[in-house]
């Protein structure tokens, strides 16, 4: 294992400029899935503090009963989904409105306020199936005017998110390939500059494992150092926007790792690709 | 031990290269393989240590037949088989001891049996003292030398040696002769192609002669008053 080590360092010696090369590319596979994977990461926490306050608000028409209201905030109370359910007179949705007017906008322009019941779902019931579905169903009391959650916006960056992870996963597997090129012919150069060292193995009695060994820990460790690398730049970029937009979460430790063993394994598997079928010329 | 049983080989552009070739080495044995260039006699060598298979016919060395032997159990038998060529092939940034290592840690040798191994090899091909001297600094006939080491290191049955004095001078060529009888003399046979035909001449060995990939003569099978045979006819 030690001497694999050794010669596989001298694959490095031997071609710098491409080793650096396969290296690079391996960093930029992993870095634009790693950009895409942080926008889908951060889409996914921006998702949960919406969710959070996430409501639901079913405006009541003007003149309904107090009794009726009552009653119908009893039934949705009573909802498995359902946190609590609160009331809000016309007069606080006025002061409410002037604080908070964008997204309710059109209505506060419309020069009315309707009173409303702001119905708020428990944890784990915020996703936009569920809030549609408690949202239809307060929607059908007769004196429920018009029922309104943040139903597009959810529902937006649900899409972006997806659209994220897709872009990511594309462009990613993209670089990947041509990580894996390139590695291939790094070791395709390191194969042919030592034929005559392999040659000699198979003759000794050196088994095929043993001669590929030195070429995939090439693979392995240029896979590896790719893969800080686009850790690397991956955290640079957050940080950058961090900074100066806004404000971003970076990848847990573990995420981290699987994205430099990513790395490691398409190192490998351009090295494996390669060197079997380049030790048979040899 | 190395038996080639009605073995042809055909290459894919040049075409016929062997046929009906059947004999036998046995254990300790010394035999030469002569015959003119283009003969077959490279060809047969691989086919022994089997960096070729055979077209027809089969190849079995050491209880190994070439016919669906796997890569694997041919790296086996390799470290059972001593080969060493015309040109060395040795590594030139390796002194001659780290070529002779280079044998053992490609063969998973524990380390700490390797130094001693190389030490004995060396001392018995007469080059104890220029361990450490690169090939660049030695003489072909010390090159050579340096070959068989690593041949032998693994303590192989049989030495396959292809036009092993090609390279040399007269008296390079009579030393590493020398040394190949005195190998075989420990008890490794001994397989040697040349087309040296005084070299085969001053011995008693075995002579197996090829002509257009054909056995033309094998001494063994020849009767006890026979005449040379055609070694000393038009080879060449
Ligand atoms: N790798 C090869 N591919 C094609 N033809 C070959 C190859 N090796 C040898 N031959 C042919 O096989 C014949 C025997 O060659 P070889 O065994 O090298 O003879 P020798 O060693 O007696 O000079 C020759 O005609 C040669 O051209
Ligand atoms: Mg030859």
């Amino acid at each position: 294992m030690r001497l694999a080590t050794r010669e596989a360092l001298t694959g490095f010696r031997k071609s710098p400029l491409l080793s650096v090369l396969g290296i690079v590319t391996i960093a930029f596979s992993l870095f634009a899935f790693g950009l895409f994977a942080l926008v889908a990461l951060n889409i996914r926490s921006a998702l949960r503090t919406v969710e959070e306050r996430v409501e639901i608000r079913a405006f009541v028409a003007d003149g309904t009963s107090p009794e009726a209201i009552a009653t119908a905030m009893g039934d949705i109370g009573s909802f498995p989904e359902v946190l609590r359910v609160t009331y809000v007179s016309p007069e606080e949705a006025l002061v409410r409105a002037k604080r908070e007017l964008r997204e309710f906008s059109d209505v506060f322009e419309s020069g009315f306020l309707p009173g409303s019941m702001d119905i708020r779902l428990r944890p784990g019931f915020r996703d936009p199936t569920t809030v549609k579905a408690v949202a239809e169903r307060a929607s059908t009391y007769e004196f429920v005017d018009d029922v309104r959650y943040g139903q597009e916006w959810v529902e937006k960056l649900y899409r972006l998110r997806t659209l994220a992870t897709f872009a990511g996963l594309a462009l990613g597997a993209a670089f990947a390939l041509v990580a894996v090129i390139i590695i291939g012919a790094t070791i395709r150069t390191a194969v042919l500059a030592r034929s005559r060292e392999i040659a000699i193995m198979r003759l000794v009695g050196a088994t095929d494992g043993f001669v590929r060994m030195p070429f995939l820990i090439d693979g392995f460790v240029k896979g590896v150092l790719g893969g800080l690398l686009a850790l690397a730049m991956t955290w640079f970029a957050s940080e950058t926007i961090s900074r100066h937009m806004i404000r971003t979460e970076f990848f847990d430790a573990r995420i981290a790792a699987l994205g430099v063993l990513a790395g490691a394994l398409i190192g490998l598997l351009g090295s494996l690709f390669s060197v079997g079928r380049h030790l048979k010329e040899v | 031990m190395i038996r080639f049983q009605g073995v042809g080989k055909e290459y894919p552009r040049t075409g016929i290269a062997l046929s009906h070739i059947t004999f036998h080495v046995r254990k300790g044995e010394f035999a030469f393989l002569t015959g003119p260039s283009g003969s077959g006699k490279s060809t047969i060598l691989k086919l022994a240590y089997m960096e070729e298979k055979p077209s027809h016919g089969d190849v079995r060395v050491s209880g190994l037949s070439a016919r669906g032997a796997s890569r694997r159990e041919i790296a086996k038998l390799r470290r059972k088989l001593g080969i060493v060529f015309q040109d060395f092939r040795l590594l030139e940034d390796r002194s001659a001891e780290a070529n002779v290592a280079f044998a053992l840690e490609v063969t998973d040798t524990p380390k700490a049996a390797i130094q001693p191994k190389v030490h004995r090899v060396l001392a018995q091909v007469g080059l104890a003292s220029k361990a450490t001297s690169f090939p660049r600094e030695l003489s072909g006939g010390e090159q050579q030398r340096v070959a068989i080491a690593r041949a032998l290191v693994n303590d192989p049955f049989v030495l396959i040696a292809d036009e092993p004095t090609g390279n040399l001078d007269d008296r390079a060529t009579r030393g590493i002769f020398q040394l190949l009888r005195d190998i075989n003399a420990t008890g490794t046979a001994v397989l040697m192609a040349t087309h040296d035909l005084d070299l085969v001449r001053r011995t008693d060995h075995r002579v197996i002669e090829l002509n257009h990939g054909r056995i033309v003569y094998d001494s063994a099978e020849a009767p006890a008053d026979a005449p040379a045979g055609p070694i000393q006819g038009d080879t060449e």
